[in-house]
């Protein structure tokens, strides 16, 4: 399967621990098509929903798998399945509405009708009129189904898979981020709403990004300017041992000594005496054992949970094209919360999203990249805060190690051996 | 007749200034348009037929909004931009001697400065008002979306 392609032999990775990125990478179309098989339908688990978006029997929502439309739904027995959203007979899309309920799907082009299990159960007038027209007698509907994945869930986080021989999902994830879904799933959930944001750049230059705590703390200058995270706070990073997912993270109540060199130096970065008229939106009402009041967990390859502060949210990134990718965001509190709580994630919402006080400087940043790069595509980013070499946990924000993990494992599932001479 | 004309004529007057003031980049006028005492929320078309309450910006008293404001001058980094609103005609939907509610429909057009401009934005205003000294104010500004999916951030408001 990983035979190299031309696509890729177009592009060199001249180290072998990933801290030189080929701009080509994010550029190139055909890069792109490679990774819908190898990355995105290859041996990994996607997020697909949480389960509290369809509780009921019947319950869907589709959505997407790299650029793949995908139905999730839970069938009669409330087992949760998953399945190409694209009729076995001309490819059609089958469920046109974004979530329902519904007793199968049902395409409306020649009205073929799919179970919740994704089975087709009936096609009209498949004998033809009166003997004439139809199918042949020889049709098997069993061979006609739509396209299934794999799916499991954890703690109500459902995920899907391409591949059969992919391993099992908490195995995949790793004990770290086994932990922090169990962490942030703690209780039942339930759903605030959805923020979308289309951004015109790579999807790995987002998933860079969430990678990157090193940007955190000088980007985002709402959350230097206002105390919630700056580079000097306790926090660092934390890997699988393939170094495919990153947890960064920063823990309240414990301020690094602010030495007057605190860093920042000649940037612009200087105005830190101004305040909120309402600051009630960084209050962090602790709710988890631990001190982390600000963690971005991100799994290979379309997925962040994120907690800033009170508000929680799971982004899923859905590709669009080499040049375009669409962030879909789901915000949710737990069923336990009474009022004040829930009004107090709906403020602190304004903090995270493509509105985010905190986060709205990252849409801008991918696409200043994704534009400068247009030309150039041999030349290379560079990945080296936190050091070269080994990918490992990281013990304090500014470094970058992170997004040489994601490289690492991209560049094994897409065939790629970083650091081999061209 | 002449007094619902009037009103009309007012509470026009209240969006054309909103929309104008937010096109000149003079947010700080902008917040006076507010009310004291007054919520400013965009959300998505999407969240609300969904019974779904979350927000895409809430500003759930006019401090939140100035430092909405002061963000955007101060910390915020977005994309270099001006806006073009264009209003659709305002229908009052009730009046009241200390209070009106009216709608109206945008379009919310961007453009860079290379002149390159996109259709940024399309939704409805759902406005209430109340009477003060200096005219109508802002009791409450809420925009819902259809722009669900917002192209790249939203940063100065809608």
């Amino acid at each position: 399967m990983n035979e190299t392609s031309e696509a890729l032999s177009r592009y060199h990775f001249p180290a072998a621990d990933c801290s030189r990125i080929p701009y080509g990478m994010y550029r190139d179309a055909e890069v792109y098509e490679l990774e819908q098989e190898r990355i995105f339908r290859g041996k990994v688990w996607n997020y697909l929903a949480l389960e509290a978006e369809i509780p009921n029997p019947g319950d869907f929502r589709t959505i997407a798998v790299g650029d793949t439309p995908v139905i999730v739904n839970r069938a009669r027995d409330g087992n949760l399945h998953a399945f190409v959203n694209r009729c076995a007979h001309r490819g059609s899309i089958v469920q046109r509405q974004l979530h329902g309920n519904a007793r199968g799907h049902i395409c409306c082009y020649h009205q073929w009708s799919y179970n919740l299990e994704g089975e087709l159960v009936s096609i009209p007038f498949r004998r033809g009129v009166k003997g004439v027209g139809g199918l042949d007698a020889d049709f098997d509907p069993k061979c006609h189904s739509l396209r299934r994945l794999k799916v499991e869930s954890l703690n109500g986080v459902i995920f899907g898979s391409f591949a059969d021989d992919v391993e099992p999902l908490e195995e995949f994830l790793a004990p770290p981020f086994v932990a922090q879904l169990k962490r942030l799933f703690h209780a039942p959930v339930k759903v605030l709403g959805y923020q979308r944001q289309r951004i015109f750049g790579n999807w790995k230059l987002y998933s860079d990004n969430v990678r990157d705590p090193n940007h955190g703390g000088l980007l985002h200058m709402f959350q230097i300017t206002f105390g919630i995270a700056r580079l000097s706070s306790v926090g660092g990073a934390t890997l699988d041992a393939e170094g495919k997912h990153n947890m960064s993270w920063t823990a309240q109540g414990k301020p690094v000594e602010e030495s007057k060199d605190s860093g920042y130096g000649d940037t612009a970065r200087g105005d830190m005496d101004i305040k909120l008229r309402d600051p009630s939106l960084l209050e962090y009402r602790k709710e988890f054992p631990d001190d982390r009041s600000l963690t971005i967990a991100s799994i290979f390859p379309n997925c962040t949970f994120q907690q800033i502060g009170n508000t929680l949210a799971v982004r899923q990134f859905r590709t669009r094209s080499a040049d375009e990718f669409e962030v879909v965001s789901t915000f949710y509190g737990y069923e336990h919360d009474d009022a004040a709580m829930t009004k107090h994630r709906l403020q602190c919402a304004n903090l995270a999203g493509p509105a985010g006080l905190v986060s709205m400087e990252d849409g801008e940043a991918v696409e200043l990249v994704h534009r400068a790069i247009v030309r150039d595509k041999q030349s290379h980013s560079v990945v080296e805060f936190g050091g070269k070499g080994a990918v490992k946990d990281q013990e304090n924000l500014v470094t970058d190690v992170p997004i040489r993990g994601f490289w690492l494992h991209y560049c094994k599932l897409m065939g790629i051996q970083p650091g081999a001479e061209a | 007749m002449q007094t619902t004309m009037q009103l009309h004529y007012e509470i026009e007057q209240l969006l054309a200034a909103y929309a104008a003031l937010i096109d000149a980049d003079r947010l700080e006028e902008w917040l006076d348009l507010f009310d004291e005492d007054s919520q400013y929320e965009i959300i998505a078309r999407e969240n609300v037929e969904q019974n779904l309450p979350l927000s895409l910006m809430l500003c759930d008293n006019k401090d939140m909004l100035r430092d909405r404001v002061m963000s955007l001058r101060k910390a915020n980094i977005y994309n270099i931009h001006v806006d073009c609103h264009v209003l659709s005609l305002l229908r009052i939907t009730s009046a009241a001697e200390d209070r009106c509610s009216a709608d109206a429909s945008f379009a919310l057009f961007q453009s860079n400065q290379e002149g390159e401009s996109r259709l940024f934005s399309v939704g409805r205003y759902e406005i209430e008002a109340k009477p003060s000294a200096q005219g109508w104010r802002l009791r409450k500004m809420r925009v819902v979306v259809d722009t669900g999916a917002v192209l790249t951030l939203l940063a100065t408001p809608i």
